[in-house]
């Protein structure tokens, strides 16, 4: 009896040996790869939904389609900016509010004013139609997430900037500067605000800081002197002023006169 | 009493060893399937495009991509599901939440992992930092070093996951943030060569670690026609040996099938990339076989 005690311990060892070999064993071998199919699978409206994820993203939808759809101000005529040669509603109304609410910040942290604000055609992404304006007015005209950068340049950088709107025959958005197209095609008459351009002047220009990198070949800003990030995304600046207005106001001021 | 005691353990390990012995047998003449999934530059893309939209009507929609991933498990459940990056930016559900419901809604549909895109620093390193607790599955990458950063640790260079006893070697790449992305958002993020930390990671996933297979999660871009010098995936396909797939981002490039490039050592490596937004979901299926017949032979590539 004593002696199978021994012997099963015994037995419990060669398992345990066994054992530990052949998982040793298997593990040495490496698997080879030998078929590989590849295969791109569009999700489209065939396939089914999932109850659980659909129920989860509601209650997130349903926040933001609330707040989207909240009623912030009210647009009397639809604003476009493929209406006007040299300036458009909606483009003024975006330098007007940039130059005004950049200020705010601007002014506070600078303790100086911003003289004029120039953005890009491009950058205006939908129109602001008649009736009511909501947030996602302010999603639609601006979907990205640029913001404004004020930079300091000299007059002769201002010079520059008329020539290139010359240049490019585009309604670029202008707020606090307004000049004249000779018949030589030239900019003459070229006023920040309402004073006449001073070539040994240093002007506080706001713009989105894509182009304030240089973006759609606005290289004078490459040229500036001073540079403040306002953290202040432009879709927050429209937002701030839709909240702020009652009725949009329709800008049909000249600012680029042609002779 | 005694006896029968030693009856039943003998028993016991007669059934034992054949059991050991029958399943190493089996295993080695035992086919694996593994299948990997992958979606890249999401761009927050939750619900599918509107039936107005001009280019992408009624397509994507988490809800739906969760629904084929789930019968596709149910298939094969041995999945690898991935994403190459740009999670965050693109609708009103990251600017409302941060990102917060990207990763949750990945987490619920058992992603695996995801390497970081450059919009995933749209809300910088403290808006990605402030997501992670939201995420369930791994952030790979093993070029940009976050030491500095409150990301630290919380990214891992390379993971292995066993997959129905197949070793898989994941690592991940990003591209050059310099001049892409604002420095007060990536802060003190260091972005080292991408092929050299390649090399560094396939040495260490074959050679020491041994996996089965080697995926590379990348965000550097598909290839860059105007820029030559630019490292993309199919330079990168080249440059390197022992990566068996790429998986691309950033470059949002729509491939009407997976590429097939040549690597230093002459093998075949595939390249893919499903365009963006969610409209697509990738799928490479993986055949492997221990049976040493098939040794010598070389793999079939069906794409």
């Amino acid at each position: 009896m004593v002696k199978l005690k021994k012997y099963n311990g015994f037995l419990k060892l060669f398992v345990i040996f066994l054992t530990l070999f052949f998982i040793f064993s298997c593990s040495q071998k490496n698997y080879n790869l030998t078929k590989i199919e590849g295969k791109q699978l569009p999700v489209t409206e065939k396939a089914n939904e999932t109850p659980e994820i659909e129920n989860f993203i509601k209650p997130y939808r349903d926040h933001i389609n609330k707040d989207l759809d909240s009623i912030l101000a009210y647009c009397p005529e639809t604003l476009d900016k493929s209406t006007g040669k040299w300036q458009t509603t909606i483009g003024s109304l975006m330098a007007d509010v940039c130059l005004q609410r950049g200020n705010l910040v601007f002014k506070t942290r600078e303790k100086k004013d911003i003289d004029l604000c120039l953005l890009n055609h491009g950058g205006i992404r939908a129109i602001l139609p008649k009736g009511n304006v909501t947030t996602r007015t302010a999603y639609e005209i601006m979907p990205f997430e640029n913001s404004l950068i004020v930079l300091a340049l000299s007059g002769n950088q201002i010079l520059e900037i008329a020539s290139y709107i010359i240049k490019e025959k585009k309604p670029q958005p202008l707020a606090g500067m307004t000049f004249t197209i000779s018949k030589e095609n030239t900019a003459k008459n070229i006023l920040i605000q309402g004073k006449p351009v001073d070539v040994s002047k240093t002007y506080y220009v706001v713009t989105n800081d894509y182009l304030a990198n240089g973006g759609d070949n606005m290289n004078f800003f490459l040229k500036a002197s001073a540079k403040f990030d306002l953290n202040y995304k432009i879709r927050n600046v429209l937002i701030d002023y839709f909240k702020e207005v009652d009725t949009i106001p329709v800008k049909n001021d000249v600012r680029i006169t042609v002779e | 009493m005694k006896r029968r005691e030693f009856i039943e353990k003998t028993a016991a390990s007669t059934a034992l060893l054949s059991l050991g012995l029958s399943l190493s047998s089996f295993e080695s003449n035992d086919i694996k399937h593994l299948t990997v999934l992958h979606t890249n530059d999401v761009h927050s893309h939750i619900d599918p495009f509107p039936a107005d939209d001009p280019r992408n009507a009624n397509k994507g929609g988490v809800s739906r991509r969760a629904a084929l991933i789930e019968t596709i498990r149910k298939e094969n459940p041995n999945v690898l599901l991935l994403d190459a990056g740009d999670i965050f930016q693109g609708t009103p559900y990251f600017n409302y939440y941060g990102g917060e419901l990207e990763f949750k809604l990945m987490s619920m549909m058992k992603y695996d992992a995801s390497t970081i895109g450059n919009h995933d620093f749209d809300n910088g390193l403290d808006g990605l930092y402030a997501q992670m607790p939201h995420a369930t599955f791994e952030f790979i990458n093993s070029n940009y070093d976050f030491k500095n950063t409150v990301m630290n640790g919380l990214v891992k260079p390379y993971k292995i996951f066993n997959k129905n006893g197949i070793k898989v070697g994941v690592f991940g790449l990003g591209i050059e943030l310099n001049g892409l992305v604002d420095k007060k958002m990536y802060k003190e993020t260091v972005y080292n060569d991408p092929v050299e930390i390649a090399q560094d990671m396939t040495q260490k996933l074959k050679k020491e670690e041994k996996c089965d297979l080697i995926v590379c999660l990348s965000h550097l871009g598909y290839n860059y026609k105007n820029d030559e010098s630019k490292i993309c995936d199919l330079k990168l396909a080249e440059l390197t040996q022992d990566i068996d797939l790429i998986i691309g981002g950033h470059t949002h490039t729509f491939l009407d099938k997976p590429t097939i490039v040549k690597n230093k050592a002459g093998e075949n490596v595939l390249v893919n990339q499903v365009g963006c937004y969610g409209i697509n979901l990738g799928r490479i299926d993986f055949y492997f076989d221990k049976n040493k017949a098939h040794t010598n032979q070389g793999k079939s590539i069906i794409v």
